[in-house]
């Protein structure tokens, strides 16, 4: 890291530190949603990533649409695209579970296989409907600038408007699962389904309406990934190997947990690919993470309660 | 009330219940009393529905046998289980609450924190840091709150000390006059029984031994039933 001053550094550390943080949002929302279905249901959705590809086109024909209906649609219809994104990969995960994954509780390895069968599938589709060739969403004016913080710091406005979004979501989240009677259901299930189901709660209704909630977050992970790059077939399907990391990292059982791990390794990424190829930054970040889980297995947070 | 014909229940191969016919009337309190290993929890299992059972279980005048745990407990069945299975994350209150689902009743009906006041304190808690007697009391007003009309309970005195178990014997009378519902309970403490007990069957290896009732239960061959 010489040849550089220490002002210069600095810039570097914050921008990247930014530019971190709409990688950051990506991971969390992907991994909240991943967190909670296998918390709930103990099930690892090889698919997850597609969940996030279909939000991403769906965001992506919002705005084709908007398009065609003028200037003013094209400044307004983010909201609109990340509602759509959201409902879409919901209704999806809704159907899936019903048609698939339901029949497959307690074989994980069989949902581990017909999980990922399923994401070859709708990657399939997605190259069949939109074409091999990646889509790029126009983005709204009010979204294209950057803030200047100093003379070398620059803000991508996009980057701060996914961050709000994220926060938000992650917090109406939080308010459901941690402050509504259905979030007391969600979480008595988690903690021991045979019980849950004897104290009167409806475990399927809940198993269905959960892993639905988990993919519709997905969703909005590809409305946010469509301000960072361009969308592909393939797009989500490679962020399901840092989605993992993220919630294994944070311990699978705590939210906070997959909040800081999704920080910590976004940004590890993100700046240290700076000075290293993107390729070695991952692989550092991934040997950290091995070496922290050899000494804390159950992850960086686990929850203070005698079981 | 609660009424089964002929239930029989296995792991596997192996049959663990072997065609039980016994019922529990209005108002009613049955022991089921057994030594270790004699097919209580099993029993029990199989009458809330999370174990597989055929024969029949009928509850009022509908057939439940094929029913979900869950749907039982929306009709008026409710179980307290053997080692409590409070669910440890979650606070008191959530405790409780989950149980009122199977109502639609949004807040915890004050008579139960009336039962347990010490619940009322700690409500805030999480469950999983409450002592062993605290969460028996817990998973009993988790199963008054879903509003039932026949509560099981598998060996609420197993881990508990004498003194208690006299209160909770007491709280237990108290929850059937003021509910009016029927409790089955099963027991290895014939003295707890006896204080609750309007009528007892005493199980052998998953078949009934014998059955006695009101002031003609004989304490003696009782015990040796319990004794080994
Ligand atoms: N999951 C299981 N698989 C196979 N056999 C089982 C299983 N659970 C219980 N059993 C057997 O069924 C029989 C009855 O067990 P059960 O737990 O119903 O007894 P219990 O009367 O409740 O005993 P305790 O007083 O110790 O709770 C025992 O012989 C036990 O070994
Ligand atoms: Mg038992």
């Amino acid at each position: 890291m010489s040849g550089f001053t220490t002002q210069e550094l600095f810039a570097i550390f914050a921008m990247q530190g930014f530019s971190g943080l709409s990688l950051f949002c990506v991971f969390l929302l992907m991994a909240l949603g991943l967190a909670i279905i296998f918390g709930q249901m103990g099930v690892i959705n090889m698919a997850h990533g597609e969940f996030m590809t279909l939000g991403a086109y769906l965001t992506y024909l919002v705005s084709v649409q908007a398009a065609t209906l003028g200037e003013w649609a094209l400044d307004a219809y983010f909201p609109v695209a990340i509602a759509v994104a959201f409902l879409g990969a919901f209704m999806l995960g809704y159907l899936v579970e019903r048609f698939m994954i339901r029949h497959l509780y307690q074989r994980p390895l069989d949902t581990l296989l017909a999980t990922w069968g399923l994401g070859l599938i709708l990657q399939q589709l997605f190259r069949s409907i939109f074409g091999p060739r990646e889509k790029t969403v126009t983005m709204p004016d009010w979204l294209l600038g950057s803030y200047s913080a100093t003379d070398m710091i620059d803000i991508p406005l996009n980057g701060l408007f996914i961050l709000a979004i994220t926060i938000l979501l992650s917090v109406a989240l939080l308010v459901l699962l941690y402050r509504s009677r259905w979030g007391t259901k969600v979480r008595a299930t988690t903690q021991n389904r045979t019980m849950a189901n004897a104290a009167g709660i409806n475990t399927d209704r809940v198993d269905r309406l959960t892993f639905a909630l988990g993919c519709g977050t997905a969703g909005v992970a590809g409305a946010a990934f469509t301000t960072i790059a361009s969308t592909g077939p393939t797009s989500g399907g490679q962020y399901i190997v840092d989605t993992f990391l993220v919630v294994v990292f944070g311990g699978a059982a705590s939210l906070f947990g997959t909040i800081v791990s999704a920080f910590g390794i976004a940004q590890s990424q993100s700046i240290l690919s700076f000075f290293w190829s993107g390729s070695m930054a991952k692989v550092f970040t991934l040997l950290t993470v091995v070496v922290i889980l050899m000494f804390r297995p159950q992850g960086l947070f686990a929850s203070k309660v005698r079981r | 009330m609660l009424h089964t014909r002929d239930i029989r229940v296995s792991y596997g191969m192996s049959e663990v219940i072997h065609g039980l016919s016994f019922g529990v009337g209005n108002n009613e309190t049955l022991a089921i009393m057994g030594r270790n290993g004699m097919g209580k929890t099993t029993l029990f299992k199989a009458l809330i529905g999370i174990l597989p059972a055929s024969g029949t279980i009928q509850f009022g005048t509908e057939e439940i046998i094929r029913r979900q745990p869950f749907e039982r407990v929306k009709r008026g069945l409710a179980y307290v289980p053997q080692g409590r299975l409070v669910f440890g994350t979650l606070s008191v209150e959530e405790n409780i609450s989950a149980g009122l689902e199977a109502t639609g009743r949004r807040s915890v009906p004050t008579d139960i924190y009336d039962l347990f006041p010490v619940l009322h304190d700690m409500r805030r808690r999480k469950a999983g840091n409450l002592s062993g007697g605290q969460q028996q009391q817990l998973a009993i007003a988790r199963a008054l709150a879903t509003d039932p009309k026949v509560l099981l309970l598998d060996e609420p005195t197993e881990g508990i000390q004498p003194s208690i178990i006299k209160d909770l014997a007491r709280t237990l009378n108290e929850i059937k006059r003021i509910r009016k519902i029927s409790i089955v309970v099963s027991e290895q403490v014939l003295s707890f029984a006896s204080d609750i007990a309007d009528r007892m069957i005493v199980l052998d290896k998953g078949h009934i031994a014998f059955e006695t009732a009101g002031d003609e239960i004989d304490a003696a061959r009782i015990s040796r039933h319990l004794t080994v």
